[in-house]
């Protein structure tokens, strides 16, 4: 939106868009009116109250207990309000919908990488479906990062050594800005992208155009057999490391009597740090691949363990997402 | 009525005039006239990178200087602007001066430790100029890791001792404030009867003693895992690269009250002088202060909501954030009804008071913005930010310092200001200070982030326009020098 030829509202291409402007608003009217009854009360006295003649003192008021009270309460009523409606919008933006697409994006100076599950990888490039959700699973391979989509009104921090991820649900079909919000180093301004929003049949057409190497999770097991996962990781069982199938998503003991739920936090845990949490009945053999596998390997190998789960639907990050109500649990 | 007020014939300015005689002093009032200076050529080198900032920002394709320039002038900005400048400006200078008289001390409690936390930041400061001079540092002035650990190559270790030796110059100067609030009031001088420039102050040196050693142990840990590869916040060598943003933002948070609440202090002096009239509810807004200093230690971790914390944990700490909010508009409502039926003058103090009033009450209320969960997602490291914290610690913290030294500057100097220019810098620093900085609230909406060197097209109007206003308000700032050496 612009005026006077001067943009002052930036696009509302996701459902978000229109839950977060309108807090936005709200808080702009609430403020306002605020500030504007101070502006007026000050001005006001200012000029009514004008000192007129040497040696005049103003009336003396000491205070007013039951006035100080109301104004301490009532800001604190209204602030309860935006906390509540803050947290609201945001549960909402930190919970991924089940059904959502899965995309891994990587942080790197400076640039974004981002690889679909059907294989296509780009950079500083990302095409999406509109009208479908889409989560995006977050790391990086250097210092900290954020990605940051301004028209869907929604930012992540690309964390070294985790995984975080964002979602969105992108409605209107275009071409919006990709920018890095974190500051990391000499190109931080040039780490900028554009996300494309295709309509569906687009989007399709799209994916069959790339993606010779195959999907992710292809490439994963390709990555299985060259650093000799395979090996140990029998599917019988009998190896000497567990079986990875049917895995993701369900519980798992491990040496010292706790349990663990298989997802991806934990997946990248034992690839890059094996000795953390050694599944019970396992000896800590497996070498530590911290430093071997690059980022987008990484998540090409968890990509195809969760693969070899066909019934887990999704498997969450463990950090940062929220438990899902037990209403919404499946 | 003048021949009364005659100045004794030997005072501190006068006595003695050789340089030891300065440097070797122990009287508050003269180590107060020597943080002046030495921080007035601080907001000088600070401004300077400012202009190279606002210059860079004229235009989007980034052609006034390198990125790794730009970088280097925006951290040294923040750094020099942070630590050498608003942490001292008001504690340092004006309750260094002020703080014994008007609780009827004839010093501070430790005279020679006050006149080393001067040399501390001398010291402090000539680290910080190495690491400038021999190539300058480009984390940003939060050190963020892995990038100040691993990533940058750049002067960081120099640059982090002197904001650790630094900090122990505001430790001093809080330890000494608090001593002296408490065990040299004069007889009959109770704790209601203080001024509530007083109250300021005392609640910004609990911050400043409490938790200044944080963020020096944080930046003796970003120096040792850079020089020596300790593997404290990086990754790799299981460290946590978000352990540092808990332990800095949990002083730098507070840091900003350490800047804000003196000049909520001297807003309360400059409010009631110039109505003529006692502060409306006293004992709220000397205890609002207390609030702000202990509310502003549970908030920190509301710059990290997108740093990959719990949902939960951001939810507690975006509920503790509107807590600072009540006290702080408890403070405006107050001072708007300290305004009623007063015999309101408007000398260039009050012209400062009232600036402050509005740019604090719109950095204030901007803050909620930033407190709001759903809200702060967008607008995280987006120039929203830049904005707010300018207006609270810019707006606020300088408008406050500004008014202060005028109101002051006779009592501290024995020359009067010229009420004329005076004026007419006041209400420049308002005019310019809004222009520069409310089309940042846009530009950030519209998803600028911070840091950038260069931009998007779209945003360019406003960055011209934020620019424009940087000339207005720096002339503004400039002024009163003019007019104080030319008199």
């Amino acid at each position: 939106m612009k005026i006077f030829g001067i943009p002052i509202f930036p696009d509302q291409a996701s459902t978000f868009a229109k839950d977060v402007d309108a807090l936005y608003f709200f808080i702009i009217a609430v403020s306002a009116f605020f500030a504007i009854a101070v502006a007026i009360a000050v001005i006001y006295f200012g000029i009514r109250y004008r000192k007129t003649h040497d040696g005049e003192i103003g009336a003396r008021i000491e205070g007013n207990l039951p006035l100080e009270l109301l104004w301490s309460v009532i800001p604190t009523i209204i602030a309860m309000v935006m906390f509540g409606w803050g947290a609201s919008v945001y549960f909402h933006l930190r919970r991924p919908p089940a059904e959502a697409m899965h995309i891994y994006a990587v942080g790197k100076q400076w640039m974004w990488k981002f690889q679909h599950l059907e294989g296509q990888r780009e950079i500083n490039e990302l095409h999406i479906p509109a009208g479908r959700p889409v989560k995006i699973t977050i790391s990086s391979e250097d210092v900290l990062h954020s990605l940051f989509f301004p028209a869907f009104r929604t930012k992540m921090d690309a964390i070294p050594g985790r995984y975080t991820e964002l979602w969105f649900d992108a409605q209107t079909p275009g071409s919006y800005h990709i920018f890095c919000a974190e500051y990391c180093g000499t190109n931080h301004a040039g780490m900028i992208g554009t996300v494309t929003v295709m309509e569906p049949a687009q989007y399709q057409a799209w994916l069959q155009g790339g993606g010779m190497e195959g999907t992710l999770a292809q490439r994963g097991a390709k990555q299985f057999n060259d650093l000799a996962c395979s090996t140990c990781h029998l599917d019988s069982g009998q190896g000497r490391g567990p079986s990875l199938h049917d895995i993701v998503g369900k519980p798992v003991e491990l040496q010292d009597g706790s349990t663990v739920v298989v997802d991806e936090a934990y997946l990248r845990e034992s690839i890059l740090n094996s000795q953390a949490k050694v599944v019970k009945g396992f000896q800590p053999l497996m070498p530590t691949f911290q430093g071997l596998i690059s980022e987008e390997n990484l998540v090409a190998l968890i990509e195809h363990v969760k693969s070899l789960s066909p019934n887990a639907t999704t498997a969450p990050a463990t950090t940062p997402a929220p438990a899902a109500p037990p209403a919404e649990k499946k | 009525m003048l021949d009364k007020l005659k100045i004794p014939e030997r005072h501190y300015l006068n006595n003695g005039h050789g340089l030891a005689s300065w440097l070797l002093t122990k009287d508050h009032k003269r180590i107060a006239i020597m943080y002046l200076i030495s921080i007035s050529v601080m907001f000088f080198l600070g401004g300077l990178f400012a202009v190279g900032i606002r210059l860079e920002l004229a235009t989007p394709q980034g052609d006034f200087v390198q990125a790794d320039t730009y970088n280097k002038f925006f951290t040294m900005h923040g750094i020099i602007m942070v630590f050498f400048f608003l942490i001292p400006s008001i504690p340092a200078v004006l309750g260094n001066f002020l703080i014994p008289p008007m609780i009827g001390a004839k010093d501070l409690a430790f005279p020679r430790i006050n006149l080393l936390s001067l040399y501390l930041l001398w010291f402090g400061a000539i680290f910080a100029t190495v690491a400038m001079v021999s190539g300058g540092v480009d984390t940003g002035w939060t050190f963020y890791t892995p990038y100040s650990t691993t990533g940058s190559n750049s002067h960081v270790v120099p640059m982090a001792l002197g904001i650790f030796i630094a900090g122990f110059s505001s430790i001093l100067t809080g330890l000494n404030f608090i001593v002296t609030i408490h065990r040299m009031r004069a007889p009959g001088m109770t704790w209601f009867r203080l001024p509530l420039f007083v109250w300021a102050h005392y609640a910004t040196s609990l911050i400043q003693v409490l938790g200044t050693p944080v963020v020096a142990i944080t930046i003796v840990m970003v120096g040792v895992e850079r020089a020596l590869g300790f593997g404290i916040f990086d990754p790799a060598r299981g460290g946590d690269p978000v352990l540092f943003q808990h332990l800095f933002w949990f002083y730098s948070h507070p840091a900003v009250y350490i800047m804000i609440l003196p000049a909520l202090g001297v807003m309360s002096e400059l409010i009631s002088t110039f109505s003529r009239k006692t502060i409306f509810g006293y004992s709220f807004v000397a205890f609002s202060s207390l609030a702000i200093a202990v509310f502003g230690f549970i908030v920190w971790a509301h710059h990290m909501f997108v740093a990959g914390i719990s949902t939960y944990a951001a939810m507690v700490f975006s509920f503790l954030s509107f807590s600072v909010a009540i006290p702080s508009a408890v403070k405006v409502f107050n001072w708007t009804a300290t305004l009623y039926k007063g015999a309101i003058s408007f000398e260039t103090p009050m012209l400062y008071a009232y600036g402050f009033m509005g740019l604090f009450a719109i950095g204030g209320l901007t803050g909620l913005f930033l407190a709001t969960l759903g809200l702060d997602i967008h607008l995280h490291d987006t120039y929203f930010v830049v904005s707010h914290f300018h207006y609270i610690m810019v707006g606020g913290a300088i408008m406050g310092y500004m008014g202060g030294l005028h109101f002051w500057w006779p009592k501290m100097t024995g020359r009067m200001y010229s009420e004329f220019f005076s004026r007419i810098s006041a209400i420049l620093v308002f005019v310019g200070f809004n222009l520069t900085f409310f089309p940042q609230f846009v530009v950030g909406y519209l998803g600028m982030p911070r840091r950038y060197h260069s931009y998007p097209d779209e945003f360019q109007v406003l960055n011209v326009m934020s620019s424009a206003g940087a000339s207005v308000l720096g002339l503004g700032y400039f002024l009163p020098v003019i007019t104080c050496c030319g008199r």
